[in-house]
C-alpha cells in the first residue's frame, strides 16, 4: 500500500514527460519541413551568441524595465527548477526532502531560502507583467495580430506561474517539521501563521496537496509550452545559436540564379543544349517562397521561438506609420500555417495532401510584403535572434521572380535596370556627366 | 562649384599603366540625381583636397543591382553583380569607396560569393581616415557652434554596426552634435529603402520620412546630417512638409566636411 504514491508519481511523470516528448518530435518534424541550411561555420561565434544573447540575457535589458523584470522570472524560473530535481527524486523513491539527508542543514536552508526570496520576486513581477498586458496596456500589447489566443495565451502562463509560486511557498509553510528546523523558511514562515490552529493531519494534507498540485502543475506546464508562445524558454537557446553571424545588411544570394545567371552570361554555353540525361523530370527549384516549406529550417525555428512580446512590431517603421505590416505578425504566421500543415501531416498518415492554401495570400498579403523598407528594425530587436526581414524577402522573390507581380513602379524601376543600369531611364552613357556640369 | 574637379577614369589610368589607390563608386543616385550628384562632388573635392590617387569607372560602371535585390528580383541583381564584378576584376580593383550606404553594403557583402572581393568603406569612413592620417586638415570654422544632429543610414548603421565614423567626422567640424532620442541601433529608417524609394508608399496614417523628419525636428537643429543620398532626398522633403527648408539645411558629411 505504501508504494501507491510511489507508482502514482511515476505514472504522472511518465505521461507528462512522454506527452512532451512527443509534440517535441512533432515540432522537429515540422522544422525539418523546411529547407535546409548549411549552419556549421562559425562555431564558436554561435556558442558565444547563445550564451551572451539567451542565457545572459543581453539584449533584454535594452528596454531596461522589461529587461529587468524578465531576467527576474528567467533567474527564478531557472532557480526554482533545482527543487523539482528534489521534488522528483522524493516522489519516485517516497523520501521526504532528500535534500536533507545528502546536505548540511545550513546549506540546504540556504538553497530554499533563495528559492523562496525569488519566489516571492517573481510573483512581484509576473504582477506587474500582468499590468503592463491588462491595465498599463502597452502598445504593442494591443496590435491586430494579439486578439484572442495570443492575448489569452500571454495571461494564462502569468496565472501559471502565480499559481506554482505560490504552491511552492504553501507547501514550505505547511511543511511542520520543516518550519521547526527554521533553515530556509525566510518567507514561508510568514505564510505560516495563516494555518496555525490546524491540526497535524489537515497540515500535512495541505503540505502534500501543494506538493502534488505543484510538481503536476510543472508537468502541465511543461506539455502546455508547445500550444504556447512560451516555447522561447527553450527555443531561445538553439535559436540564437542558429541566428545570423553575418552584417546585418548580408542578404543570402540565391545559388539556383547564380547558375543560371552564369550558364546566360558564358558566351560558350550552347543555347540550343539538350538537357543532361535523367535532368528532364527534374523540378527546377523554385525561386523564393510561397509557403512554409519554401522557408528554410531556421526560419521555421524563429517561427516557433517568436514568444510575441512585439519588441519588432514597435520599432518597424511601416508599423510606426500605420501600414499594415507588423513583423511579430509575420513570424505568427508563418507558425499557424506550419502548426496547420504539421496537422494536415498528421491527419493524411505522414503525407502532405494539398489543402488550397499557403502562407501568401491566406496568412500574408502582398500589402505587408512591400511595406517593408529592409531597415533590419526588427532584427535588431529582437531579443532572441528571430529575422521576420528574410522571411519577408524570401517572399518578395516569389512574388517578383515566380509571379511577376511586383507593384507596377517597381517594375519600370527594374525594367530601367536592364535597359540602362540605372533605375531612372537615364543613359548609360551619361553616367559622368555630373562631373562637368 | 567654381573650381575645376579632377575626377578621372579608370580606364584614363589603364591607358598610362597605373593603378589608383582607390577606386570612387560613385553609383546610380550619386551620378543622375540632381541632389546627390552634388554630394558626388562634394566628396570629389575633398578627395582633391587631399590628394587622393582616385578614378572613377564612369560609363563602365552599372547599377550594384542592390535596389533589385531587395525589391525581390534576384536574377537582375546577380546580373548586374556579375558585370560589374567583370569589370572591377578586369582592372584589378583592390578598394572601393562609395558615398551610398547601398552600393557599400551591396559590395562588402553580397559581392564576395559572386567572385568580387575588395576592400569597401563609406565614404564617412573614408574621409576619417584622411584625418586621423593627417592628409586632410579642416578649419572648422563654417559650422562652429551650429547644432548637427545626424541620421544614421539603416545600411551603414545596423546593416553594417558603423555608426562612429560618421560622428567622429562631424565632430571635426566644430559643430554642437545633438541625437535624436531615436539613433544608433534604435535610429528610425527614412522611408526609402527595400525598393520603397521607387514606390507610392503602401496605405497608412503618415509616410516614415515626415515621422523620421519629426524626430529630427525634436532636436531644433540647424543642420541634419546624412550619409546617403536617399536618406537625403527623404528628410528634405520632410524638412519640405515642415516648410523649415528655410531655416534647417540636409547636407551629407561629404558637403559639410568639403565646406569645412
Amino acid at each position: 500500500m505504501d508504494y501507491i504514491p510511489n507508482i502514482l508519481f511515476a505514472i504522472v511523470l511518465v505521461l507528462g514527460i512522454g506527452y512532451f516528448t512527443r509534440n517535441v518530435r512533432k515540432l522537429i518534424r515540422n522544422i525539418k519541413l523546411g529547407k535546409e541550411v548549411d549552419a556549421s561555420d562559425n562555431k564558436k561565434e554561435r556558442w558565444k551568441n547563445m550564451a551572451r544573447i539567451a542565457l545572459g540575457q543581453s539584449k533584454m535589458v535594452t528596454r531596461p524595465i522589461a529587461g529587468f523584470l524578465h531576467i527576474v522570472v528567467y533567474v527564478g524560473f531557472i532557480i526554482i527548477n533545482i527543487e523539482v530535481l528534489e521534488i522528483i527524486i522524493d516522489g519516485l523513491a517516497g523520501t521526504h526532502r532528500i535534500g536533507l539527508k545528502v546536505l548540511p542543514e545550513s546549506i540546504y536552508g540556504f538553497l530554499i531560502g533563495s528559492f523562496e526570496i525569488l519566489a516571492v520576486l517573481v510573483l512581484v513581477a509576473v504582477v506587474a507583467f500582468w499590468l503592463r498586458r491588462n491595465v498599463i496596456k502597452l502598445k504593442r500589447f494591443l496590435s491586430a495580430e494579439m486578439k484572442g489566443w495570443p492575448k489569452n495565451d500571454g495571461n494564462i502562463i502569468l496565472y501559471f506561474e502565480v499559481v506554482l509560486m505560490c504552491l511552492f511557498l504553501v507547501m514550505n509553510a505547511t511543511d511542520t517539521p520543516f518550519q521547526e528546523m527554521g533553515h530556509g523558511n525566510i518567507i514561508s514562515q510568514f505564510i505560516a501563521p495563516w494555518f496555525e490552529g490546524m491540526s497535524e493531519t489537515t497540515l500535512h494534507t495541505i503540505e502534500r496537496s501543494a506538493w502534488w498540485l505543484h510538481i503536476v502543475g510543472i508537468l502541465v506546464f511543461l506539455n502546455y509550452l508547445y500550444f504556447s508562445k512560451h516555447l522561447h524558454i527553450i527555443l531561445a537557446f538553439p535559436n540564437t545559436y542558429y541566428g545570423s553571424v553575418e552584417p546585418k545588411g548580408k542578404f543570402n544570394n540565391l545559388e539556383a540564379v547564380t547558375n543560371e545567371v552564369k550558364l546566360m552570361m558564358d558566351p560558350n554555353a550552347d543555347p540550343f543544349a539538350a538537357a543532361p540525361e535523367g535532368a528532364e523530370d527534374e523540378v527546377p527549384e523554385k525561386f523564393g517562397a510561397s509557403d512554409v516549406m519554401d522557408l528554410n529550417q531556421i526560419q521555421l525555428l524563429n517561427a516557433y521561438t517568436c514568444t510575441e512580446c512585439g519588441r519588432c512590431t514597435s520599432a518597424c517603421p511601416a508599423n510606426l506609420t500605420g501600414k499594415k505590416l507588423s513583423p511579430r505578425k509575420i513570424m505568427m504566421d508563418t507558425r499557424d500555417r506550419l502548426e496547420e500543415v504539421g496537422k494536415n501531416i498528421d491527419a493524411n498518415n505522414g503525407e502532405f495532401k494539398d489543402d488550397g492554401k499557403q502562407l501568401l495570400g491566406d496568412y500574408i498579403t502582398n500589402e505587408e510584403l512591400w511595406a517593408c523598407t529592409t531597415c533590419n528594425a526588427c532584427v535588431e530587436e529582437c531579443p532572441v535572434s528571430i529575422n521576420p526581414l528574410s522571411i519577408i524577402l524570401d517572399m518578395r522573390r516569389y512574388l517578383v521572380m515566380e509571379q511577376s507581380a511586383a507593384p507596377m513602379e517597381l517594375n519600370n524601376m527594374m525594367t530601367n535596370i536592364e535597359n540602362n543600369g540605372a533605375p531612372w531611364p537615364y543613359n548609360q552613357m551619361d553616367r559622368l556627366n555630373w562631373k562637368d556640369e | 562649384m567654381s573650381e575645376q574637379l579632377k575626377v578621372p577614369t579608370m580606364a584614363e589610368y589603364m591607358a598610362e599603366g597605373k593603378q589608383p589607390e582607390i577606386l570612387f563608386w560613385v553609383g546610380s543616385a550619386g551620378s543622375y540625381d540632381d541632389r546627390a550628384k552634388k554630394i558626388t562632388k562634394a566628396f570629389v573635392k575633398i578627395l582633391n583636397k587631399a590628394n587622393v590617387d582616385f578614378a572613377v569607372l564612369g560609363a563602365e560602371e552599372s547599377n550594384t543591382g542592390d535596389v533589385a535585390k531587395r525589391a525581390g528580383n534576384e536574377f537582375l541583381f546577380q546580373m548586374q553583380a556579375m558585370m560589374n564584378i567583370e569589370v572591377l576584376n578586369a582592372y584589378e580593383i583592390k578598394r572601393i569607396v562609395t558615398c551610398d550606404p547601398h552600393s557599400f553594403n551591396c559590395i562588402k557583402n553580397e559581392y564576395p560569393s559572386l567572385g568580387g572581393n575588395y576592400d569597401v568603406v563609406h565614404h564617412t569612413q573614408f574621409i576619417k581616415e584622411l584625418i586621423s592620417s593627417g592628409r586632410l586638415s579642416l578649419e572648422g570654422e563654417t559650422y562652429k557652434g551650429k547644432r548637427i544632429t545626424f541620421h544614421d543610414p539603416c545600411y551603414l548603421g545596423r546593416a553594417n554596426s558603423e555608426y562612429d565614423a560618421p560622428r567622429d567626422v562631424l565632430k571635426h567640424t566644430n559643430a554642437n552634435l545633438v541625437e535624436m532620442k531615436r539613433h544608433k541601433r534604435t535610429a528610425l529608417c527614412c522611408g526609402a529603402g527595400g525598393a520603397q524609394m521607387f514606390k507610392e508608399p503602401e496605405k497608412g496614417d503618415m509616410d516614415v520620412n515626415i515621422l523620421r523628419t519629426k524626430d529630427a525636428l525634436e532636436t531644433k537643429p540647424d543642420i541634419i546630417a546624412t550619409g546617403c543620398p536617399y536618406c537625403n532626398t527623404m528628410m528634405s522633403d520632410g524638412v519640405k512638409f515642415n516648410e523649415k527648408e528655410d531655416s534647417i539645411k540636409v547636407l551629407d558629411i561629404a558637403e559639410l566636411i568639403a565646406d569645412s
